[in-house]
Protein backbone atom coordinates (compact mmCIF):
# COMPACT_ATOMS: atom_id res chain seq x y z
CA UNK A 1 0.00 0.00 0.00
CA UNK A 2 0.92 3.49 -0.80
CA UNK A 3 2.48 4.96 2.23
CA UNK A 4 1.72 8.69 3.85
CA UNK A 5 4.74 10.84 3.60
CA UNK A 6 6.40 12.98 6.22
CA UNK A 7 8.66 15.76 4.86
CA UNK A 8 11.07 18.12 6.36
CA UNK A 9 11.16 21.16 4.93
CA UNK A 10 14.40 23.83 5.05
CA UNK A 11 15.09 27.53 4.59
CA UNK A 12 17.65 27.87 2.77
CA UNK A 13 19.99 31.59 2.50
CA UNK A 14 23.02 31.79 1.03
CA UNK A 15 23.46 27.99 0.97
CA UNK A 16 23.19 28.08 4.91
CA UNK A 17 19.97 26.98 6.61
CA UNK A 18 18.18 29.77 7.82
CA UNK A 19 16.24 29.65 11.46
CA UNK A 20 18.32 28.31 14.21
CA UNK A 21 18.32 24.65 13.97
CA UNK A 22 18.93 22.47 17.60
CA UNK A 23 19.01 19.11 16.25
CA UNK A 24 20.52 15.91 17.61
CA UNK A 25 24.26 15.85 17.54
CA UNK A 26 25.04 18.31 14.85
CA UNK A 27 28.33 19.40 14.25
CA UNK A 28 27.10 22.27 11.79
CA UNK A 29 23.44 23.26 12.33
CA UNK A 30 23.98 25.65 9.66
CA UNK A 31 24.77 23.08 7.24
CA UNK A 32 22.06 22.08 4.94
CA UNK A 33 23.93 19.07 3.64
CA UNK A 34 24.55 17.53 6.95
CA UNK A 35 20.64 18.11 7.87
CA UNK A 36 19.41 16.54 5.09
CA UNK A 37 22.26 13.40 5.81
CA UNK A 38 20.04 13.34 9.45
CA UNK A 39 16.91 13.33 7.79
CA UNK A 40 16.85 11.07 5.79
CA UNK A 41 18.62 8.75 8.37
CA UNK A 42 15.72 9.11 10.54
CA UNK A 43 13.58 7.80 7.63
CA UNK A 44 11.97 10.92 6.28
CA UNK A 45 10.55 10.24 3.12
CA UNK A 46 11.35 13.09 1.20
CA UNK A 47 12.68 16.61 1.88
CA UNK A 48 11.85 20.35 0.71
CA UNK A 49 14.89 22.75 0.46
CA UNK A 50 12.98 26.37 0.23
CA UNK A 51 16.23 29.18 -1.10
CA UNK A 52 15.61 32.48 -0.08
CA UNK A 53 18.77 34.05 -1.12
CA UNK A 54 18.11 37.29 -2.91
CA UNK A 55 21.59 38.21 -4.09
CA UNK A 56 22.46 37.63 -7.75
CA UNK A 57 24.90 35.06 -7.22
CA UNK A 58 22.03 32.91 -6.19
CA UNK A 59 21.48 30.24 -9.30
CA UNK A 60 25.28 29.50 -8.58
CA UNK A 61 25.35 28.94 -4.80
CA UNK A 62 21.96 26.77 -5.22
CA UNK A 63 22.99 25.02 -8.07
CA UNK A 64 26.06 23.94 -5.76
CA UNK A 65 24.12 23.34 -2.47
CA UNK A 66 21.76 20.45 -4.91
CA UNK A 67 24.88 19.02 -6.10
CA UNK A 68 25.72 18.45 -2.68
CA UNK A 69 22.71 17.10 -1.41
CA UNK A 70 22.47 14.57 -4.02
CA UNK A 71 25.72 13.40 -3.31
CA UNK A 72 24.52 13.04 0.63
CA UNK A 73 21.12 11.52 0.71
CA UNK A 74 19.14 9.29 -1.24
CA UNK A 75 15.85 9.86 -1.07
CA UNK A 76 14.09 12.75 -3.37
CA UNK A 77 14.02 16.37 -2.74
CA UNK A 78 12.47 19.13 -3.98
CA UNK A 79 13.95 22.89 -4.28
CA UNK A 80 11.97 25.62 -4.69
CA UNK A 81 12.18 29.52 -3.99
CA UNK A 82 12.42 32.00 -6.83
CA UNK A 83 12.60 29.61 -9.74
CA UNK A 84 10.56 31.67 -12.40
CA UNK A 85 12.55 30.25 -16.03
CA UNK A 86 13.09 27.05 -17.80
CA UNK A 87 16.85 27.69 -17.45
CA UNK A 88 16.56 27.71 -13.73
CA UNK A 89 14.54 24.30 -13.33
CA UNK A 90 17.42 22.78 -16.14
CA UNK A 91 20.35 23.78 -13.55
CA UNK A 92 18.45 22.45 -10.96
CA UNK A 93 17.30 19.23 -12.45
CA UNK A 94 20.50 18.34 -14.00
CA UNK A 95 22.85 19.31 -10.34
CA UNK A 96 20.41 16.24 -8.77
CA UNK A 97 17.16 17.67 -7.68
CA UNK A 98 14.31 15.42 -7.99
CA UNK A 99 11.45 18.03 -8.57
CA UNK A 100 11.18 21.80 -8.18
CA UNK A 101 8.40 23.96 -6.78
CA UNK A 102 7.25 27.22 -8.09
CA UNK A 103 5.04 29.85 -6.53
CA UNK A 104 4.68 33.16 -7.39
CA UNK A 105 6.37 33.24 -10.87
CA UNK A 106 3.95 30.81 -11.62
CA UNK A 107 0.28 33.21 -10.06
CA UNK A 108 1.88 35.72 -12.48
CA UNK A 109 2.33 33.68 -15.40
CA UNK A 110 0.29 30.15 -15.30
CA UNK A 111 1.87 29.30 -18.89
CA UNK A 112 5.06 28.67 -17.01
CA UNK A 113 3.81 25.63 -15.28
CA UNK A 114 2.59 24.20 -19.02
CA UNK A 115 6.27 24.91 -20.35
CA UNK A 116 7.67 23.61 -17.39
CA UNK A 117 5.60 20.08 -17.61
CA UNK A 118 6.05 20.08 -21.17
CA UNK A 119 9.89 20.32 -20.82
CA UNK A 120 11.15 18.21 -17.71
CA UNK A 121 7.94 15.93 -16.93
CA UNK A 122 5.02 16.64 -14.54
CA UNK A 123 6.23 14.13 -11.88
CA UNK A 124 9.04 16.78 -11.36
CA UNK A 125 6.88 20.22 -11.18
CA UNK A 126 5.45 20.65 -7.96
CA UNK A 127 3.08 23.83 -7.66
CA UNK A 128 3.14 25.64 -4.20
CA UNK A 129 0.29 27.58 -2.96
CA UNK A 130 0.26 30.21 0.09
CA UNK A 131 -3.46 30.50 0.79
CA UNK A 132 -4.91 32.96 3.11
CA UNK A 133 -8.57 32.56 4.88
CA UNK A 134 -9.92 35.61 4.10
CA UNK A 135 -13.36 37.16 4.44
CA UNK A 136 -14.76 33.31 4.53
CA UNK A 137 -12.66 32.36 1.16
CA UNK A 138 -9.21 30.53 0.84
CA UNK A 139 -7.21 33.38 -1.41
CA UNK A 140 -3.86 32.90 -2.82
CA UNK A 141 -1.20 34.80 -2.07
CA UNK A 142 2.63 35.16 -3.18
CA UNK A 143 5.69 36.76 -2.44
CA UNK A 144 6.17 35.06 0.85
CA UNK A 145 2.91 35.94 1.61
CA UNK A 146 3.10 39.54 1.76
CA UNK A 147 0.61 39.88 -1.55
CA UNK A 148 -2.78 39.02 -1.63
CA UNK A 149 -4.30 38.29 -4.66
CA UNK A 150 -7.77 37.61 -5.85
CA UNK A 151 -7.60 34.23 -6.73
CA UNK A 152 -9.71 31.06 -4.86
CA UNK A 153 -6.92 28.66 -4.13
CA UNK A 154 -9.19 25.81 -5.13
CA UNK A 155 -9.14 27.35 -8.40
CA UNK A 156 -5.35 27.86 -8.80
CA UNK A 157 -5.19 24.24 -7.59
CA UNK A 158 -7.75 23.23 -10.41
CA UNK A 159 -5.90 25.01 -13.10
CA UNK A 160 -2.40 24.12 -12.04
CA UNK A 161 -3.13 20.83 -12.08
CA UNK A 162 -4.91 21.62 -15.59
CA UNK A 163 -1.71 23.37 -16.83
CA UNK A 164 0.21 20.05 -15.85
CA UNK A 165 1.72 20.12 -12.39
CA UNK A 166 2.79 16.61 -10.97
CA UNK A 167 1.71 17.75 -6.67
CA UNK A 168 0.64 20.60 -5.29
CA UNK A 169 2.59 21.95 -1.96
CA UNK A 170 -0.33 24.10 0.07
CA UNK A 171 0.86 26.14 3.00
CA UNK A 172 -2.12 27.44 5.30
CA UNK A 173 -0.77 30.79 6.06
CA UNK A 174 -3.31 31.20 8.41
CA UNK A 175 -1.55 28.39 10.29
CA UNK A 176 2.12 28.89 9.61
CA UNK A 177 4.27 29.35 12.36
CA UNK A 178 1.28 28.92 14.77
CA UNK A 179 1.78 25.31 15.74
CA UNK A 180 -2.16 25.01 16.16
CA UNK A 181 -2.49 22.32 13.54
CA UNK A 182 -3.13 21.93 9.57
CA UNK A 183 -6.32 23.70 8.23
CA UNK A 184 -7.86 20.33 7.07
CA UNK A 185 -10.70 22.45 5.45
CA UNK A 186 -8.76 23.78 2.34
CA UNK A 187 -6.42 20.84 2.49
CA UNK A 188 -9.31 18.68 2.53
CA UNK A 189 -10.94 20.29 -0.20
CA UNK A 190 -8.15 20.85 -2.91
CA UNK A 191 -7.07 16.85 -2.25
CA UNK A 192 -10.38 15.94 -3.29
CA UNK A 193 -10.88 18.75 -6.19
CA UNK A 194 -7.65 17.55 -7.86
CA UNK A 195 -6.23 13.94 -8.93
CA UNK A 196 -2.66 14.82 -8.54
CA UNK A 197 -0.89 14.30 -4.88
CA UNK A 198 -1.12 17.33 -2.10
CA UNK A 199 0.99 18.21 0.37
CA UNK A 200 -0.16 19.96 3.58
CA UNK A 201 1.64 22.43 5.22
CA UNK A 202 1.62 25.11 7.97
CA UNK A 203 0.35 24.38 11.58
CA UNK A 204 2.17 20.88 12.67
CA UNK A 205 2.79 21.64 16.83
CA UNK A 206 2.12 18.01 17.74
CA UNK A 207 1.59 14.37 16.36
CA UNK A 208 -1.75 14.51 16.48
CA UNK A 209 -2.53 17.22 14.04
CA UNK A 210 -0.52 14.91 11.29
CA UNK A 211 -2.87 12.02 12.07
CA UNK A 212 -5.88 14.24 11.97
CA UNK A 213 -4.62 16.00 8.83
CA UNK A 214 -4.39 12.31 7.23
CA UNK A 215 -7.17 11.19 8.99
CA UNK A 216 -9.24 13.88 7.82
CA UNK A 217 -8.26 14.77 4.03
CA UNK A 218 -6.96 12.43 1.09
CA UNK A 219 -3.98 14.22 0.84
CA UNK A 220 -0.42 12.22 0.08
CA UNK A 221 1.70 13.81 2.37
CA UNK A 222 2.60 16.00 5.48
CA UNK A 223 5.40 18.86 5.94
CA UNK A 224 6.64 20.72 8.42
CA UNK A 225 9.79 22.71 9.89
CA UNK A 226 10.56 23.52 13.18
CA UNK A 227 8.99 21.18 15.00
CA UNK A 228 11.36 18.70 13.18
CA UNK A 229 14.78 21.08 13.48
CA UNK A 230 13.72 21.39 17.05
CA UNK A 231 13.50 17.99 17.78
CA UNK A 232 10.11 18.56 19.35
CA UNK A 233 8.74 15.42 17.41
CA UNK A 234 11.09 13.32 16.15
CA UNK A 235 10.32 11.76 12.86
CA UNK A 236 10.78 8.05 13.78
CA UNK A 237 8.27 8.49 16.88
CA UNK A 238 6.02 9.92 14.77
CA UNK A 239 5.50 7.82 12.55
CA UNK A 240 5.49 4.96 14.79
CA UNK A 241 2.26 6.71 16.65
CA UNK A 242 0.99 7.47 12.96
CA UNK A 243 1.46 3.32 12.25
CA UNK A 244 -0.43 2.46 16.17
CA UNK A 245 -3.43 4.82 14.60
CA UNK A 246 -3.73 2.73 11.47
CA UNK A 247 -1.98 5.45 9.00
CA UNK A 248 0.56 4.11 6.46
CA UNK A 249 3.90 5.03 6.99
CA UNK A 250 7.38 3.91 6.03
CA UNK A 251 9.08 3.46 9.15
CA UNK B 1 32.46 -0.28 -17.18
CA UNK B 2 29.28 0.38 -16.25
CA UNK B 3 27.35 2.89 -19.25
CA UNK B 4 23.90 4.67 -18.72
CA UNK B 5 21.93 5.45 -21.86
CA UNK B 6 21.51 9.18 -22.05
CA UNK B 7 18.33 10.51 -23.68
CA UNK B 8 16.46 13.40 -22.77
CA UNK B 9 16.15 15.96 -20.05
CA UNK B 10 15.64 14.62 -16.49
CA UNK B 11 17.79 13.87 -13.20
CA UNK B 12 19.66 11.08 -14.03
CA UNK B 13 22.54 12.35 -12.13
CA UNK B 14 21.04 10.66 -9.14
CA UNK B 15 21.50 7.23 -10.81
CA UNK B 16 25.33 8.09 -10.78
CA UNK B 17 25.82 9.00 -8.05
CA UNK B 18 23.93 5.73 -6.21
CA UNK B 19 26.34 4.05 -8.30
CA UNK B 20 29.40 6.00 -6.90
CA UNK B 21 28.19 5.55 -3.17
CA UNK B 22 28.85 1.62 -4.31
CA UNK B 23 32.17 2.14 -5.79
CA UNK B 24 31.08 2.00 -9.16
CA UNK B 25 31.25 4.91 -11.79
CA UNK B 26 29.34 5.03 -14.72
CA UNK B 27 29.62 6.64 -18.25
CA UNK B 28 26.89 8.44 -19.40
CA UNK B 29 26.37 7.91 -23.42
CA UNK B 30 24.17 7.54 -26.13
CA UNK B 31 26.97 5.96 -28.02
CA UNK B 32 26.20 2.89 -29.55
CA UNK B 33 29.71 1.33 -29.71
CA UNK B 34 30.21 2.47 -25.42
CA UNK B 35 27.02 0.92 -25.21
CA UNK B 36 27.71 -2.42 -26.87
CA UNK B 37 31.31 -2.73 -25.00
CA UNK B 38 30.17 -1.96 -21.86
CA UNK B 39 30.05 -5.08 -18.83
CA UNK B 40 26.35 -3.83 -17.84
CA UNK B 41 23.75 -1.15 -18.97
CA UNK B 42 21.31 0.64 -16.85
CA UNK B 43 18.63 2.69 -18.88
CA UNK B 44 17.30 5.12 -16.57
CA UNK B 45 14.19 6.90 -15.86
CA UNK B 46 12.82 10.11 -16.40
CA UNK B 47 11.08 11.75 -19.49
CA UNK B 48 8.43 11.10 -22.11
CA UNK B 49 7.73 7.46 -24.06
CA UNK B 50 7.41 8.84 -27.35
CA UNK B 51 10.43 11.60 -27.56
CA UNK B 52 13.09 8.98 -25.78
CA UNK B 53 12.20 5.97 -28.36
CA UNK B 54 12.94 8.81 -31.15
CA UNK B 55 16.11 9.75 -29.52
CA UNK B 56 17.22 6.12 -29.78
CA UNK B 57 15.42 5.20 -33.14
CA UNK B 58 17.85 8.35 -34.39
CA UNK B 59 21.22 6.79 -32.88
CA UNK B 60 20.21 3.41 -33.93
CA UNK B 61 20.05 2.10 -30.44
CA UNK B 62 16.78 0.67 -29.95
CA UNK B 63 18.37 -2.43 -32.10
CA UNK B 64 21.45 -1.97 -30.20
CA UNK B 65 19.63 -2.22 -26.97
CA UNK B 66 17.28 -5.73 -27.67
CA UNK B 67 20.24 -7.56 -28.92
CA UNK B 68 22.70 -6.59 -25.87
CA UNK B 69 23.64 -9.69 -23.86
CA UNK B 70 25.03 -8.42 -20.96
CA UNK B 71 23.28 -7.49 -17.77
CA UNK B 72 20.75 -4.49 -18.64
CA UNK B 73 18.55 -2.76 -15.90
CA UNK B 74 15.73 -0.41 -17.55
CA UNK B 75 14.56 2.07 -14.27
CA UNK B 76 10.79 3.99 -14.51
CA UNK B 77 10.76 4.98 -18.05
CA UNK B 78 13.48 2.44 -18.65
CA UNK B 79 10.90 -0.39 -18.10
CA UNK B 80 8.29 0.67 -19.67
CA UNK B 81 10.77 1.35 -22.71
CA UNK B 82 11.32 -2.36 -22.71
CA UNK B 83 7.63 -3.12 -23.41
CA UNK B 84 6.03 -3.84 -26.36
CA UNK B 85 3.70 -0.50 -26.89
CA UNK B 86 2.83 2.37 -24.44
CA UNK B 87 -0.28 4.43 -24.23
CA UNK B 88 2.25 7.31 -23.51
CA UNK B 89 2.38 9.40 -27.07
CA UNK B 90 1.08 6.80 -28.93
CA UNK B 91 4.74 4.96 -28.65
CA UNK B 92 6.21 1.40 -30.35
CA UNK B 93 8.78 0.64 -28.01
CA UNK B 94 12.08 -1.81 -27.94
CA UNK B 95 9.43 -5.20 -27.33
CA UNK B 96 11.87 -6.84 -25.23
CA UNK B 97 9.05 -7.37 -22.90
CA UNK B 98 5.59 -8.68 -25.08
CA UNK B 99 3.33 -6.27 -22.87
CA UNK B 100 2.18 -3.41 -22.86
CA UNK B 101 2.32 0.29 -20.83
CA UNK B 102 -1.10 2.07 -19.49
CA UNK B 103 -1.99 4.96 -18.18
CA UNK B 104 -3.12 4.90 -14.40
CA UNK B 105 -7.07 4.52 -14.73
CA UNK B 106 -9.18 6.84 -12.30
CA UNK B 107 -10.05 5.84 -9.08
CA UNK B 108 -6.48 6.86 -7.54
CA UNK B 109 -4.12 10.38 -7.55
CA UNK B 110 -1.71 10.58 -10.64
CA UNK B 111 1.33 10.28 -10.55
CA UNK B 112 1.60 7.01 -8.06
CA UNK B 113 4.36 9.07 -6.10
CA UNK B 114 5.80 8.17 -2.82
CA UNK B 115 6.59 4.47 -1.14
CA UNK B 116 5.19 1.53 -1.59
CA UNK B 117 5.81 -2.19 -0.53
CA UNK B 118 4.90 -5.85 -2.75
CA UNK B 119 2.00 -7.69 -3.08
CA UNK B 120 4.28 -10.43 -4.10
CA UNK B 121 7.99 -11.35 -5.04
CA UNK B 122 9.70 -13.94 -7.03
CA UNK B 123 12.92 -15.58 -6.04
CA UNK B 124 15.38 -13.88 -8.91
CA UNK B 125 18.88 -12.39 -7.84
CA UNK B 126 18.01 -8.73 -8.92
CA UNK B 127 16.10 -8.82 -5.61
CA UNK B 128 17.66 -10.87 -3.45
CA UNK B 129 17.52 -9.79 0.03
CA UNK B 130 14.58 -7.84 -0.30
CA UNK B 131 11.01 -8.61 1.67
CA UNK B 132 7.64 -7.99 0.56
CA UNK B 133 7.38 -5.34 2.86
CA UNK B 134 10.16 -3.19 1.98
CA UNK B 135 9.15 0.23 0.62
CA UNK B 136 10.59 1.56 -2.45
CA UNK B 137 9.84 5.00 -4.40
CA UNK B 138 7.99 5.23 -7.42
CA UNK B 139 7.31 8.06 -9.63
CA UNK B 140 4.52 7.10 -12.87
CA UNK B 141 2.00 8.11 -14.62
CA UNK B 142 2.00 4.44 -16.74
CA UNK B 143 2.65 0.93 -15.82
CA UNK B 144 2.51 -2.46 -17.37
CA UNK B 145 0.32 -5.08 -15.52
CA UNK B 146 1.04 -8.50 -14.31
CA UNK B 147 2.29 -10.76 -17.05
CA UNK B 148 5.00 -14.09 -17.67
CA UNK B 149 8.15 -11.46 -17.19
CA UNK B 150 6.83 -10.28 -13.69
CA UNK B 151 9.11 -10.81 -10.75
CA UNK B 152 7.49 -8.47 -8.08
CA UNK B 153 3.80 -7.27 -7.99
CA UNK B 154 2.88 -3.80 -6.61
CA UNK B 155 -0.66 -2.54 -5.93
CA UNK B 156 -1.92 1.12 -6.49
CA UNK B 157 -5.42 1.03 -7.57
CA UNK B 158 -4.79 -2.10 -10.25
CA UNK B 159 -1.71 -4.41 -9.36
CA UNK B 160 1.57 -3.89 -11.46
CA UNK B 161 4.91 -5.47 -12.42
CA UNK B 162 6.95 -3.81 -9.86
CA UNK B 163 9.90 -5.52 -11.51
CA UNK B 164 10.41 -7.77 -14.53
CA UNK B 165 12.82 -9.80 -15.74
CA UNK B 166 13.60 -12.17 -19.14
CA UNK B 167 17.35 -13.21 -19.42
CA UNK B 168 19.85 -10.27 -19.11
CA UNK B 169 17.33 -7.75 -19.42
CA UNK B 170 16.18 -6.61 -15.95
CA UNK B 171 13.47 -3.85 -15.35
CA UNK B 172 11.99 -2.33 -12.00
CA UNK B 173 9.29 0.47 -12.31
CA UNK B 174 10.25 1.89 -8.89
CA UNK B 175 13.28 4.36 -8.41
CA UNK B 176 16.27 2.20 -6.72
CA UNK B 177 18.43 5.25 -6.80
CA UNK B 178 15.64 7.07 -4.64
CA UNK B 179 15.04 4.44 -2.30
CA UNK B 180 17.47 4.66 0.67
CA UNK B 181 19.21 1.45 1.75
CA UNK B 182 16.69 -0.89 -0.11
CA UNK B 183 17.09 0.55 -2.97
CA UNK B 184 21.08 0.38 -2.45
CA UNK B 185 20.82 -3.35 -1.92
CA UNK B 186 19.20 -3.82 -5.42
CA UNK B 187 21.14 -1.46 -7.40
CA UNK B 188 24.33 -4.00 -5.45
CA UNK B 189 22.39 -7.15 -6.74
CA UNK B 190 22.70 -5.63 -10.01
CA UNK B 191 26.02 -4.74 -10.02
CA UNK B 192 27.34 -8.19 -8.65
CA UNK B 193 25.35 -10.35 -11.32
Amino acid sequence: MLKKRIIPCLDIRDGRTVKGVSFINLRDAGDPVELARAYADQAADELVFLDITATHEKRKTLASLVEKIANAINIPFTVGGGISTREDVSVLISSGADKVSVNTAAVLEPELISRLANSFGSQCIVVAIDAQFIDGEWIVCVNGGRKVTKIRALNWAGEAEGRGAGEILLTSFNRDGTKEGFSTDITSAISDRVNIPVIASGGAGTMEHFRRVFEETSCSAALAASVFHFGEILIPDLKRYLQKNNINVRL
Amino acid sequence: MIAMLKYNSGNIMSVRIALQRLGHDAVITDDPDVISMAEKIIIPGVGEAGSAMEHLKERGLDRVIVSLKQPVLGICLGLQLMCEYSEEGNTECLGIFDTTVRRFPAGAKVPHMGWNDFVSLDDDPLLKGIMKSDDLYYVHSYYTGVNGFTTAVCDYNVQFSAAMRRDNFFATQFHPEKSAGTGARILENFLSL
